[in-house]
């Protein structure tokens, strides 16, 4: 279930609040840190549709830690951010890279508890 | 192995250099050959002579490939002339007095340029039209001149008509005959013709026999003509005709023809079987070819042939010369004019239908066979855009429509006439007739990726001479590509079935200013990297909000989504804009002391300002508030948008400069500076012909003269130089400024995606006369529309690094994480020559753990 929005309350262990929901203008990401690691978090706003993703930041082609600045959008049906630095489009769902099948990026859990953003492995 | 055949070429104009090429392609070795060439340097493109005037220098109009002549067995000997040919011991004299063997001799001498026995002919001031030494005379003499007089009312002296007009010259053609163009157009056509020339400002007498040249008392020169009638005039430009060069095929006795020309048979020989002519000094048929494409067919012919002398050659018949198509279409000082096959219908039976617009100043004329089916010969004034169709159809001998005046006729309802059918051409229908390149050649180069007309020029070199077949090339690449199943369209991306002009015009015409807005009423889905950049560049350049405005950053590339520039680490680099290059010490001071305090690698850019790499994103806001406080404005390094205008000191300082270059180039880059565009715009001025700013290297370039300011456009340096051209001369400072609102505001409107200027002319059908047109002539009426685009651009400017910092909220997205305030771990760098560069991923891991270096306070 990773990628999509599951509203609830914050008890679970593991997670991380990282921010609030606000922080994060409509259609951008922002990068956070998680138990030490570069996490990218987009926040994908259609139709008033909210939907949360969270894949690694680190562009594999370029080893820079940019995704989170990438262009999002969609290439059919699936949901992608573009790397800043050489333009693959990476799955926001899966982290699987559309050019390149082969490489693929880890993906985080995200959710949403009063307005604030979670994080977790 | 036998002893090389030893060949002499005399002459290496175009057509001698296509013989070499046509050689060389078919036996790299086994060949001795010595090129004599009369000129001081190596074959170049004669047709597009004219260029010399805007801007193309002798180096640009080479046909010669770089490394050509450093192949073994290929000699060339510049300012060689060949005086004397002995026949019987096959050999050929020089103008140094060398003598050279030959096995083969080719002549390809091309001719002179006819002056009339007029008294006076030899004053100062008198020029013919040749070669790059006649134009640099030219040149010489119309900056000292003010009327100039082209005597002979061709082909050649209307173009040399408008080299006089485009120096500023007050400019007469003389004609001898009753109308212009007499040889290819009849006196209806000759007549709208010289209406037109007229309209231009080019004053046209015909039927004047210029009997003598004296001293003028207004000007230098006074030409009387038989009538009695006299007209002043500073220079005069002679261009009544060509005579082929004979002169030593005489001397030697080959056959010439009564009114000159050398004798040659089906396989380009002479009457001595050694001895081949090819070119403008050749005659076959009693016929003389005045134009290049025959010539190189001769070439191909003439190659042919000698390969076959060579025994190891494998010996296909080799191919022979059976005439050629006289056909030529032409802009003429930006008039179309077309003539085909037998323009005076001098076919018997031939049938002839005329139209004639007075108004619009427009002249037709088709001829067609006796039986109404076939296309035998056509006159086109004003409007030739049925000339590739009139062409193909001719040449292929198609049968023709039921009512064939259709095709020269305006259709009543405005639709467009029916286009030929590329489908209906045979393979191997010439398309192309200056460079030989067929149907078959162009729908092959199609399928293999040529998908634009500029790569299909690359590919095939079809259109890049005359450009006369470039609608139809355009035509036959896009059914070829429609066959293959390609889709011909320019969408920009999955998102929007529209090109980028196309969207431009929906926002501009509906007003439309938001992402959301644009993809609701005209798109799917949810945007991508290609259409958000693209949409944000337009509501820019159409609307010009804030980029970082909550509702635009989303659809910024990174580079403008942080107004600076991304590096292969990740860390940004910061370009102040310097305008023209120039700065106080007061301010150089400030950014070393910037790039100290926050440890910034320095380098000095190719647009003369300085660029600060390797800060992280949260440290951009903090060097920002520096430099804003200090007078910096960012410089849109980091946007499709105005760069720099670069410049050379100009008449302040150079003993040299005409004009103050820099202030002109601060109004520039001030005037355009945050400018978004298709793609990024380079400038440049330069205060005098110099050219210190290398102004001929920009999307448009401005160069001071005497008169005024040239403007330039369309150059390019960088992946695939391209010099600029001419688009207007002698300009005052408002027109100037004039004319580059219009220029840029018409390439932001009809460009493609990250198209440079540069491409866009390339794929502008009809080419820079097209866009003299719009810009100078304002054909289209636009031009006030344009004007007032732009200054709304430029009266809504304000520094975007001043608004960023001045936005509590925007300021918040400079930051390396959301949740903590440390620095990427992952940027690391290491000193090299006293300055910061990234570590390599060996450094890296080697450092590990070791704090960051460049980390500031
Ligand atoms: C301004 C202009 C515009 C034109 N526009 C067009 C056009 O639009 N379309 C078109 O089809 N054609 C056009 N032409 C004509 C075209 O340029 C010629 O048809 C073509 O150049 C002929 O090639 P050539 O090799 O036979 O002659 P050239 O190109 O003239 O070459 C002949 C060379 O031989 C050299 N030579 C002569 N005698 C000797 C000797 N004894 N020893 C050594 N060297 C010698 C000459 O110096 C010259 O360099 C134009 C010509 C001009 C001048």
């Amino acid at each position: 279930m990773d990628g999509s929005n599951m509203d609830g309350p914050s008890t679970d262990t593991g997670w991380t609040d990282v921010c609030a929901v606000d922080d994060i203008w409509p259609n951008t990401g922002v990068c956070a840190l998680v138990e030490g690691c570069q996490v990218a978090v987009f926040r994908l706003v259609d139709d008033g549709q909210e939907q949360l993703f969270a894949i690694d930041n680190g562009d594999p082609f370029s080893d820079a830690n940019v995704l989170s600045r990438g262009l999002v959008g969609n290439l059919g049906e699936r949901l992608v951010v573009a790397s800043p630095i050489y333009k693959q489009h990476f799955d926001l769902a899966t982290g699987e890279c559309v050019e390149d099948p082969g490489v693929s990026l880890r993906t985080w859990r995200v959710r949403v508890a009063d307005g604030r953003v979670l994080i977790a492995a | 192995m036998s002893d090389p055949l030893r060949i002499v070429v005399v002459g290496n104009g175009m057509v001698g250099q296509k013989l070499l090429e046509e050689l060389a392609e078919r036996r790299p070795s086994g060949l001795d050959i010595t090129v004599l060439c009369e000129e001081p340097r190596p074959a170049y493109d004669r047709v597009q002579l004219s260029s010399f005037f805007s801007g193309k220098t002798a180096e640009d109009l080479s046909l010669v490939p770089p490394g050509f002549f450093e192949r073994d067995g290929l000699v060339l000997r510049l300012n060689a002339k060949a005086v004397a040919i002995d026949r019987s011991l096959k050999q050929v004299t020089t103008s140094t007095g060398e003598t050279l063997p030959y096995d083969k001799l080719v002549l390809a001498t091309g001719s002179y340029p006819f002056v009339p026995p007029v008294p006076g002919r030899e004053r100062p001031d008198c020029f013919v039209y040749r070669t790059i030494e006649d134009l640099e005379a030219m040149t010489e003499a119309g900056g000292r001149s003010k009327v100039g007089v082209v005597v002979g009312g061709g082909l050649l002296g209307l173009e040399a008509a408008k080299a006089l007009k485009d120096m500023g010259l007050e400019t007469h053609v003389v004609e001898f005959a009753p109308r212009l163009m007499a040889v290819q157009v009849d006196d209806g056509g000759g007549r709208v013709l010289r209406q037109k020339i007229e309209a231009l400002g080019v004053t046209v007498h015909t039927q004047k026999n210029t009997v003598e040249i004296v001293d003028g008392e207004a000007r230098r020169h006074a030409m009387r003509f038989a009538d009695d009638s006299v007209l002043e005039t500073d220079m005069i430009v002679f261009s009544a005709g060509i005579r082929p060069r004979d002169e030593l095929a005489r001397a030697s006795e080959l056959g010439v023809g009564p009114r000159g020309g050398i004798v040659i048979d089906n396989h380009c020989r002479t009457l001595d079987d050694d001895i081949y002519a090819i070119g403008e000094c050749a005659l076959w048929d009693g016929k003389i070819y005045g134009l290049v494409a025959p010539g190189y067919e001769m070439a191909r012919v003439c190659a042919a042939h000698i390969a076959a002398a060579v025994p190891q050659e494998d010996a296909d018949e080799p191919p022979q010369f059976t005439g050629a198509d006289m056909s030529t279409k032409l802009k003429l000082m930006g008039v179309d004019v077309a003539s085909l096959g037998d323009a005076h219908a001098a076919t018997p039976g031939a049938r002839v239908c005329v139209y004639t617009d007075e108004r619009k100043q427009v002249y037709k004329k088709l001829v067609v066979s006796e039986d109404g089916k076939y296309v035998l010969g056509g006159v086109l004034i004003g409007d030739a855009e049925a000339y590739g169709t009139l062409l193909q159809m001719m040449l292929n001998r198609m049968e023709l429509p039921p009512e064939p005046e259709f095709l020269i006729l305006p259709s009543g309802d405005g639709a467009a006439r029916p286009a030929l059918g590329v489908d209906a051409l045979p393979d191997a229908a010439q398309i192309c007739s200056c460079n030989n390149v067929s149907k078959a050649t162009i729908c092959a180069a199609v399928r293999d990726g040529a998908h634009s007309i500029g790569k299909l020029k690359t590919a095939t070199k079809a259109g890049t001479s005359c450009g006369g077949c470039v609608p139809l090339t355009t035509q036959l690449m896009k059914a070829e590509m429609k066959r293959c199943g390609l889709s011909v369209n320019n969408h920009l991306c999955e998102h929007f079935p529209y090109s980028r002009q196309e969207l431009y015009h929906l926002i501009r015409v509906g007003r439309i200013e938001t992402f959301d807005e644009l993809i609701t009423r005209h798109g799917r889905g949810r945007g991508c990297d290609i259409c958000k950049p693209a949409a944000a560049s337009i509501f820019a350049s159409c609307w010009n909000e804030f980029v970082l405005k909550k509702d635009k950053a989303a659809l910024q590339d990174s580079n403008d989504y942080f107004l600076a520039n991304i590096q292969k680490d990740g860390t940004y680099s910061i370009v102040p804009r310097i305008a023209g290059g120039e700065i106080t010490p007061e301010k150089l001071i400030v950014l070393g002391e910037v790039a100290k305090k926050h440890r910034l690698y320095t380098k000095i850019t190719g647009g003369q300002r300085i660029d600060l790499f390797g800060a992280q994103v949260h440290q951009l806001p903090l060097i920002w508030k520096e430099l804003v406080d200090a007078g910096f404005e960012s410089g849109h390094a980091y946007g499709k948008a105005l760069r720099t205008v670069k410049s050379c000191v100009g008449s302040t300082w150079c003993r040299y400069g005409m004009l103050d270059s820099v202030s002109m180039a601060l109004a520039i880059e001030n005037r355009y500076k945050g400018l978004r565009a298709p793609h990024k715009i380079k400038s440049a001025v330069s205060g005098c012909t110099r050219e210190c700013a290398e102004a001929q290297s920009k999307d448009f370039g401005v160069i001071a003269t005497e008169k005024g300011w040239n403007l330039y456009v369309c150059g390019n340096g960088g992946m695939k130089p391209r010099h600029a051209e001419l688009l207007a001369g002698d300009l005052d400072d408002e027109t100037l400024i004039r004319y580059i609102d219009r220029f840029l505001m018409f390439y932001i409107r009809t460009a493609d995606r990250l198209q440079r200027t540069s491409v866009w002319r390339d794929n502008l059908e009809g080419g820079l006369d097209y866009l003299k047109d719009v810009v100078v002539h304002d054909k289209l009426g636009i031009g006030a529309e344009l004007e007032a685009e732009m200054a709304q651009v430029v009266g809504s400017y304000a520094c975007e690094w001043k608004k960023a910092i001045e936005s509590p909220e925007v300021l918040r997205r400079f930051r390396s994480f959301v949740n903590s305030d440390a620095p990427d771990s992952n940027v690391v760098f290491v000193d090299e020559r006293n300055q910061i560069r990234p570590a390599t991923p060996e450094e890296k891991a080697r450092f590990k753990g070791v704090p960051v270096i460049a980390e500031s306070a």
